[in-house]
């Protein structure tokens, strides 16, 4: 820690030209090296070139993609086109080339720019909008109850429900969803895009329709290009087994632009009209705004015109990257995100809901378990408070401050919520504790970077088990809540509409997953109201429990 | 982002002291937008317009940054023709907004908020998703 001190001052400065002085650092020692925000980024994205380019996780697809795309190009370029600029014009490798290049360009900055990741709250601000739901919560119920997991908030006359993400530990902006495979949330959250290697969201949405719509038109003009060649060849008096034999290399390329350009222009027709309606893929799949329940619906994002949909969304002013993933990790940096804020108040001690900084793996495990007793307790407040922020929104004054102990005096006066400890008595160090926790250890130790990412290699292991987890959790709690509110009737009144409109949706899932694997992409927390009946909340439960 | 507080500030901005998070205003869509109420907790800390005054010239500088102007379109149809390549060596029009906002939450820190006790975070740090004001001289349990 006091190494890095002398650095800090640096940092400040000089934001512009630390570049050049950190690496020569770095060469010289590498136990004083300077680490980047990037190093300790929370989610599971992977980053290349020193932060500047970022990824999801396992990437796989998309390499398959490039390689699909260059190497069909290549074949067209080397056999096709030849012939076509002798014979036809020179025009056509011309065409084919600006496609060609546009198309990577656009496909390249969908996978390797942030798609809008919100960054996690820090400590602090986590404490005090836990605080601000608790004492809303508590105001009339002697016993503890669970608080609520939602907020709704007014959008141009529209209600809109806002969730609170367990891992970011913020109420998830309007649009905004997380991602499970990068463990984010992403702004204008479209799809998780395995094709592309990436989250597709407000920042690189622009980016990936128009790779789509270029790699149609890409696809259509290689096909195009491709039969004609054949064509042409049979033309001069030959068969047209002598023209396969002639040119092999046409017939594969044809064949393979005719099985891929259908999707491709299926998914670019489907884009343009999210586009013109200003939705996200996944608003669209939840229905977000279909009228339900006898209320009328409406997207209050729409521009009210296509044209301005199209071009807000395509060509107006897009937010920066908000993670400042090449930013140095200052002392401040690293205790705001390691510190971890436990506050003084005994109530806490009973709190099992999963919101406390820095617990997710323990807390998880005290939600599960202690869930029923709660409930049982809980049961005689029925009518006392509606389990929803509504009135903390409509009036919310900051009903709590932020307290805050030093490490040392949280472990001691809470035992209860030391983890480490009570991990460390059951199995080895490394599996068990949560991510987070890893890297806010590593970071406290020092510990070299290689052994931290090993570590993380085998908890995310773990990670893949915990997170449904939550996600269960953050569905079966608002919706018993609900359930209990007589104002809110959710799950137990689904109308035969309703019910068509799951059916729908989940037909329509089918389709899209048929046509554009997005099956693993979509936020599994999203179908919770129209998908997921009672039944299987219930079922839920009794696996939780 | 960090480069327009003073080396000062960023020593002083203590970890253990009370904060007040201003939250995002969703009235209006999505847009970038902080709520204007007057948080209790900073009751005879500072003048209620000075506060005001801050959280709306903020609101104007993101409003800014979000309008859809024909200027932005078109440098959004540049970028779109020149394959996105433009972007790597121009600044966006939002970047510039953003480096404003910086310079003027430096501005209202020095002027205004440090000789009251007071810090705002560049709301660009925190996500845009709150202004973190910190009570320096204020025990977090206060």
């Amino acid at each position: 820690m006091t190494t890095d001190c002398k650095y800090e001052p640096v940092a400040l400065d000089s934001p512009r030209t630390e570049d050049t002085f950190s690496s020569d650092e770095m060469a010289l020692d590498p136990s004083k090296r300077v680490t980047r925000k990037w190093e300790v980024f929370a989610g599971r994205n992977r980053f290349y070139c020193n932060g500047r380019l970022m990824t999801a996780p396992h990437s796989g697809v998309f390499v398959l993609t490039v390689c699909l795309i260059t190497g069909t190009s290549t074949l067209f370029f080397i056999f096709d086109c030849q012939y076509l600029a002798e014979n036809v014009t020179v025009a056509i490798p011309i065409i084919g080339a600006i496609l060609f290049l546009f198309t990577m360009s656009a496909l390249l900055r969908t996978s390797l720019t942030d798609p809008g990741i919100i960054p996690r709250a820090t400590p602090d601000e986590a404490a005090y909008v836990e605080k601000q739901i608790e004492v809303t919560n508590s105001a009339n119920s002697p016993t503890y109850r669970p608080p609520p997991r939602t907020k709704e908030v007014l959008i141009k006359g529209q209600t809109v429900k806002l969730k609170y993400c367990f891992t970011c530990k913020i109420f998830r902006p309007p649009r905004a969803s997380h991602c499970s495979l990068c463990d984010n949330c992403v702004d204008r959250f479209d799809h998780h895009c395995p094709w592309v290697g990436n989250c597709v969201g407000r920042r690189n949405y622009r980016f990936f329709y128009m790779f789509i719509v270029s790699l149609a038109f890409l696809a259509v003009f290689i096909f195009a290009c491709a039969v004609a060649h054949i064509i042409l060849i049979t033309r001069e008096d030959r068969q047209f087994l002598d023209a396969v034999k002639d040119s092999p290399a046409s017939v594969i390329v044809a064949v393979v632009c005719f099985f891929s350009v259908w999707s491709i222009l299926g998914l670019a027709g489907f884009h343009t009209y999210l586009t013109t309606s200003n939705q996200t893929t996944n608003e669209d799949i939840k229905g977000s705004f279909t009228s339900k329940r006898g209320q009328e619906s409406f997207n209050p994002y729409s521009h009210g015109n296509v044209c301005l949909n199209c071009f807000h969304i395509l060509c107006g002013p897009v937010t920066p990257s908000l993670i400042d993933r090449r930013g140095l990790v200052t002392d401040e940096y690293r205790l705001e995100l390691t510190n971890p804020v436990i506050t003084a108040d005994p109530v806490l001690s009973l709190k099992s809901y999963g919101t406390t900084v820095q617990q997710n793996g323990q807390s998880q495990i005290n939600t599960t378990t202690e869930m029923p007793g709660l409930y049982r307790q809980t049961t005689e407040n029925i009518d006392s408070n509606a389990g929803s922020v509504t009135q903390l929104i409509n009036s919310e004054l900051p009903l709590g401050v932020v307290p805050k102990t030093s490490e040392n005096q949280q472990y001691s006066s809470q035992p209860n919520l030391n983890h480490s400890h009570v991990y460390s008595n059951i199995t080895s160090v490394q599996t068990p504790i949560s991510k987070s926790q890893s890297y806010a250890q590593n970071i406290n130790a020092e510990v070299d970077r290689q052994l931290e990412s090993h570590i993380n290699v085998r908890t995310n292991m773990e990670d893949l088990h915990l997170d449904p987890v939550v996600i269960r959790d953050s569905h079966i709690l608002p919706s018993m809540n609900e359930k209990r509110s007589p104002d809110l009737k959710l799950d137990n009144d689904l109308t035969m509409h309703d019910k068509e409109n799951s059916l729908l949706s989940a037909s329509r899932l089918r389709l899209l997953q048929d046509t554009t694997m997005i099956e693993s992409a979509l936020d599994l927390d999203s179908i919770d109201e129209t998908s997921i009946g009672t039944n299987s909340q219930a079922g839920l439960m009794k696996v939780t429990v | 982002m960090g480069s327009h507080h003073n080396s000062e500030t960023e020593q002083m901005a203590p970890q253990q002291c009370l904060k007040v998070f201003i939250q995002r205003d969703y009235s209006e869509g999505t847009v970038v937008k902080f709520q204007t109420r007057f948080p209790s907790e900073l009751e005879g800390r500072i003048e209620r317009q000075a506060f005001e005054h801050t959280i709306s010239k903020l609101n104007e500088y993101f409003a800014i940054a979000e309008k859809a102007t024909c200027s932005t379109y078109c440098e959004g149809c540049l970028a779109c023709l020149t394959a996105y390549l433009i972007y790597i060596c121009k600044e966006t029009h939002y970047e510039k907004c953003l480096r404003k906002v910086s310079k003027f939450v430096a501005e209202q820190n020095e002027r205004v908020y440090q000789p009251r006790g007071l810090i705002v975070t560049d709301p660009s740090m925190r996500g845009l998703r709150v202004i973190e004001i910190s009570c320096l001289d204020r025990p977090p349990n206060a």
